[in-house]
């Protein structure tokens, strides 16, 4: 079951886009509803990252939203830097929150961002890096549980706070906008706009592959034995933490790649990105589409999220009475997801 | 013609006048020299005449004319009237009348005898004042009216002020001897400010002695206005402390005792915000006379308010989720979406206004510090709230049974305790404190739907820190929270002395993840 | 100490909160012996076992296994490493997988991720299991999920994680609690038939499981110990009488 749904979903993901790109290329697709897909793609891929921690390894999250807008930030570095002279003040160097800082020269930190693989290499290891120095902490010290939630929750909520600052260089309040290219070609083209698509589209589904080549193998077993029976792992001379910490940190890799892919589509990302809400939110998207089971992640990420689309452009108000029963419903009536209605008998022991 | 009468009547006053202008200073500030108008001003700041400040004020504003035979008049609007009496004077000849002279010598004699003059107010906190003001002028001229002023002073506290003056101006004055100097040094020393210590750092032309002991009292100073320094960050912390203490009070019971992730914690505290709102309201509307009693409605009442919700919410939905903390986490989440814009619906999405009522603004001095009415009201008002809260699980029934079916709800349940009531009680007991915490942060915060949010993760961070179930571990826990805070800020900013308090927090509870008072025992292991 | 001591706790102290569940314990366990461990309620049985796999951490004393190696020092992962093995007293598998992964994940071997996140079973590790799988009679429930297990079967599964370990000293808490007494009798036969190779301690309230196995028998009181002998002995001293009667 679990196999034909991954194989099934991979399909569509793909065959979807490519119809989509295809169908803009003819004129028959708006250019918006690629950028809104390949938005909801890129939250397929933070969807995805928490369900690996959430539903493999019992970590529920609630600062996967920071990974996800550090490798948003580390691209969007690289855009600001594009821009070259093209800014209102014209500064060749300098963005233009800089120069309106009165700032000088460029921080050392923004050294190397003019190159786009630089930029990549960034928007991963930024998020991998914090993950492993707070995971090896935390893991080593059994926090777990609500305890882990509450402190993941309060590391995004001080980068939160950190990003507000206009002192950290990273554009303050407003963030970073105003892009005008990628890779040397206009951000605003249609063209680019489907390559941006099938690339999230392309990056989604390795990453599905990549996690779930990762839980089903004999490591995939440890850690699920990690999240239900975790005193019995080290009984058995496995290192909990060691697992743990691994899948943490790739989860937040993954998490930074559709940051990263985020930003140029939406053209812009700011502080209220790392709001905790939105982790917790994330989070719910898995709870939707069925906890521990990937696919399921996708799905409710999709979901919830053009429905989060339709609403907030029909009805405002009603949204997040929606989303807050959303929340409710779920936990109380479907505890195992959408995909859970469908299986007989889910992997998660309930 | 006029030339000649003027010569004559200078002549005059050479001869006759000093005589005459010793007794009188009108007559001083009547001539053209500008040392007499100086001395004249002088003389009549110490004289105590009535019409002193009158004059002298006319002067200040060029309002003072003189005129033949030492005539001296204030213009008033269009009117004139007798500088010595102050009645309007009769048959002013204006042709004959002159402004008084002004130069900088003038002027600064005239602002030192405004300030002496005030030393003779009948209003106690003018005369207060003006003897700081007299402090801070440092003139030596100021001597003889604050020894008059000495003389008469009533209130203790300024007499203490007029005798720094004294002081302040001995060490200004050319001719004072060593030992009045030195005596000087130790009142200023004893007196401790800022003030005094610029006086005492800024001196020059001292005999090394006094330059020496002013630089030892300098240094005791220093060290002084360190410690109130200090005691002012305990304030402030205490204050921060205890607004945190409050916010995570029904939390400590939620959480702390019963297990429960209620994320619409801090919704539970706003709702008592907006309690205190509608209360005002409605005050304003029918019973504008109570308004300095709407926080002490407001209290009960919004316990009422958010306790409500609180058991509504257990029966509603936390029962269904105990044992499964993960999920009763996101489902409060949605609790609170939903709650957030059940307010911005009702009530829009802006701030409120939720007015602070009279006895509750202002301050106090004492000593160094600075004691704001609200923050000590808040403070104590955090004290009560978690005396009443530890009272209530020591002493009542519903206290005692809460306890049980914590510790053990099996047996609880088969002593009879109907552990189901046990929980909405428990639960609604937590969610009423959030609501009675929210009427004190309508006082400081802003009243928007999005009040709670801002205080849900420093909740549950204070309340981890201090270690879960552990009411005495939440509040010393919210208290050394608010004080590191507090002494952070002016190393590192408000943001980043925050940013600094959150990794600190994280990296403690990676560290020690039961917080600084953990509960030990074998029911705590996972 | 003997060459042959496998065990030794020396003087072990654990207090919670002031209560003192374990109080100056000190045991010698000889290599290749198995040993019952009995005593009323909150003698301080399962703490015992929490100090020596390093759950706990004693307040005093000494845990040496081997000849040497002192465990207080260790944590539960090393412990394990280093050969002992742990059964609880509720019985403790990976109920969302099957049988053959349960001892799959058992069977001894490199457990770093970096290992596990590349491993094939080999041939060797299918030899093993299916051994284990005829040892602890679930042949036939190999694919089945551990959590569908009867209890007695996952007592036994659990034993069989156990001995996949491969460890040199196992410590089974509660063996038999919740079977029946054929499913007792053939644990009694397994735990003799385990102990021809490793050395065992076991936990038992059941006296008569314990008087089955026919072993020296060490009985805890208030954390230390009351009495040691046979069975026979310990159940005519008088302390150990008025310890299980006399209150």
């Amino acid at each position: 079951m679990n196999r034909t749904a991954t194989i099934l979903c991979l399909a569509v993901i793909l065959g979807g886009t490519a119809l989509l790109a295809f169908g803009n290329a003819t004129g028959a697709v708006p250019t918006y509803i690629i950028s809104l897909v390949g938005k909801y793609l890129c939250f397929a891929i933070l969807a995805l990252a928490v369900d690996l921690v959430w539903g493999f390894a019992g970590i529920l999250s609630l600062g996967h939203a920071a990974f996800f807008s550090l490798g948003g930030y580390a691209m969007g570095m690289y855009l600001m830097r594009q821009i070259g002279t093209r800014g209102v003040y014209g500064n060749p160097v300098l963005p233009d929150f800089m120069v309106f800082l009165n700032w000088k020269e460029l921080p050392w930190y923004w050294t190397g961002f003019d190159n786009p693989l630089f930029a990549i290499l960034m928007a991963t290891a930024v998020p991998g890096l914090l993950a492993w120095v707070f995971g090896w902490f935390a893991f080593r010290s059994r926090v777990s549980g609500v305890y882990l939630s509450i402190i993941t929750q309060a590391m995004t909520y001080a980068l939160l706070l950190a990003f507000f600052r206009n002192d950290m260089g990273f554009g303050g309040n407003n963030g970073l906008t105003d892009f005008k290219d990628i890779f040397g070609y206009p951000l605003q083209s249609d063209s680019v706009r489907r390559a941006l698509l099938i690339a999230s589209a392309v990056l989604l589904a390795a990453s599905l592959l990549t996690a779930r080549y990762v839980v089903t193998s004999r490591f995939g077993k440890v850690l699920i034995a990690v999240r239900d029976t975790e005193s019995r792992t080290r009984f058995l001379a496995y290192r909990p933490e060691r697992y743990k910490l691994f899948v943490f940190v790739l989860s937040a890799v993954m998490a930074g790649i559709g940051g990263a892919l985020y930003v140029p589509q939406v053209g812009i990302i700011n502080p209220s990105e790392f709001a905790p809400g939105n982790s917790i939110e994330a989070v719910i998207w898995v709870a939707v589409g069925g906890r521990g089971t990937l696919v399921g992640a996708i799905l409710g990420a999709i979901l919830v999220n053009a429905g989060k689309t339709y609403f907030t452009g029909a009805i405002p108000e009603f949204w997040l009475f929606a989303l807050g029963a959303l929340f409710i419903l779920v936990t109380l009536l479907l505890p195992k997801g959408i995909l859970g209605l469908f299986s007989s008998r889910s992997e998660r022991k309930s | 013609m006029s030339v000649l009468l003027r010569l004559l009547v200078l002549f005059c006053l050479a001869f006759a006048g000093p005589a005459q202008a010793q007794d009188d200073p009108f007559a001083l500030l009547a001539g053209d020299n500008f040392d007499d108008i100086r001395h004249g001003i002088e003389q009549l700041a110490t004289s105590g005449n009535s019409q002193a400040a009158a004059v002298i004020t006319a002067l200040q504003e060029g309002a003072l004319y003189a005129g033949p035979d030492a005539a001296l008049l204030i213009k008033q609007d269009e009117t004139w009237l007798d500088a010595r009496t102050g009645k309007p004077a009769a048959d002013v000849a204006e042709d004959a009348l002159t402004a008084v002279p002004m130069n900088n010598g003038v002027r600064r004699a005239a602002e030192a005898a405004m300030g002496s003059l005030e030393l003779f107010s009948p209003d106690p906190a003018t005369r207060r004042h003006a003897a700081e003001a007299v402090l801070k002028s440092r003139d030596a001229a100021s001597l003889p009216g604050l020894a008059r002023a000495l003389q008469t002073e009533p209130d203790a506290g300024t007499r203490l002020v007029m005798q720094q003056a004294v002081a302040a101006a001995t060490l200004a004055s050319p001719d004072a001897s060593e030992p009045d100097r030195l005596a000087a040094v130790n009142t200023l020393r004893t007196r401790g400010d800022l003030d005094a210590r610029a006086m005492l750092a800024s001196l020059t032309d001292q005999p090394p002695s006094v330059r020496e002991a002013a630089a030892t009292a300098v240094i005791a100073i220093d060290r002084m206005l360190q410690l109130w320094g200090l005691l002012q960050g305990v304030f402030y912390g205490l204050s921060l402390g205890s607004v945190l203490l409050l916010a995570a009070a029904g939390l400590a019971i939620t959480f702390g005792v019963m297990g429960i992730i209620n994320m619409a914690h801090g919704e539970m505290v706003m709702l008592g915000a907006y309690t205190t709102f509608a209360v005002q309201e409605l005050i304003r509307a029918h019973a504008p006379g109570l308004f300095g009693a709407s926080l002490f409605i407001a209290v009960p009442l919004a316990f009422l308010v958010s306790g409500a919700v609180g058991v509504a919410v257990e029966r509603g939905m936390l029962r269904f989720l105990y044992g499964r903390p993960l999920e009763t986490l996101l489902a409060t989440w949605g609790l609170s979406l939903v709650l957030q814009q059940t307010i911005r619906s009702l009530f829009g999405a802006s701030n409120r206004d939720v007015g602070t009522p009279q006895w509750m603004s202002g301050a106090t001095q004492w000593g160094g510090l600075t004691i704001t009415y609200n923050r000590l009201v808040i403070i104590i008002f955090a004290a009560l709230v978690m005396a009443a809260l530890m009272a209530a699980l020591r002493y009542t029934a519903l206290g005692l049974r809460m306890r049980a079916v914590t510790q053990n709800r099996r047996m609880a349940a088969s002593m009879g305790i109907r552990t189901p009531w046990v929980d909405a009680m428990t639960f609604g007991l937590g969610s009423g404190v959030a609501g009675m915490a929210g009427v004190a942060l309508s006082q400081i915060d802003n009243v928007s739907p999005n009040l709670g949010q801002g205080y849900i993760i420093d909740s549950f961070m204070v309340v981890v820190f201090g270690g879960v179930g552990n009411l005495w571990g939440t509040v010393v826990s919210a208290l050394t929270l608010g004080i590191v805070n507090k002494f952070l800020e002016p190393l590192a900013g408000a943001v980043l002395g925050k940013i600094v308090v959150l990794v600190l927090l994280i990296l403690f509870i990676q560290r020690k993840p039961r917080g600084m008072f953990p509960i030990k025992g074998r029911a705590v292991e996972s | 100490m003997s060459t042959d001591t496998i065990l030794y706790l020396d003087g072990v102290s654990v207090s919670f909160d002031g209560f003192k569940a374990l109080n100056a314990l000190s045991l010698y366990l000889q290599k290749g012996e198995m040993r019952a461990v009995i005593g009323p309620n909150g003698a301080g049985k399962t703490t015992m076992m929490d100090v020596i796999t390093g759950k706990t951490r004693p307040d005093d004393g000494r845990v040496i296994f081997g000849n040497k190696t002192d465990l207080t020092a260790l944590d539960e992962p090393a412990i394990a490493e280093l050969g002992i093995g742990r059964k609880f007293q509720k019985p403790t598998v990976f109920e969302p997988h099957t049988v053959w992964d349960n001892f799959l994940l058992a069977l001894s071997g490199d457990r770093r991720p970096r290992f596990t996140l590349w491993a094939r079973e080999t041939a060797h590790e299918r030899e093993r299991i299916d051994a284990l799988l005829e040892t602890t009679r679930l042949t036939e429930h190999r694919n089945r999920r551990a959590g569908d297990l009867s209890h007695g079967q996952k007592q036994w599964l659990e034993i069989g994680m156990l001995l996949a370990q491969e460890p040199e000293l196992l410590l089974v808490d509660e063996p038999v609690a919740g079977m029946t007494d054929h499913e007792t009798e053939q644990t009694a036969d397994l735990l003799r038939e385990i102990n021809r190779t490793r050395s065992v301690v076991v936990v038992e309230h059941d006296m008569h499981f314990v008087r089955a196995l026919g072993v020296k028998v060490t009985v805890l009181h208030e954390g230390s110990v009351l009495s040691e002998g046979t069975i026979d002995h310990v159940s005519s001293d008088p302390r150990v009488v008025e310890v299980y009667l006399g209150r």
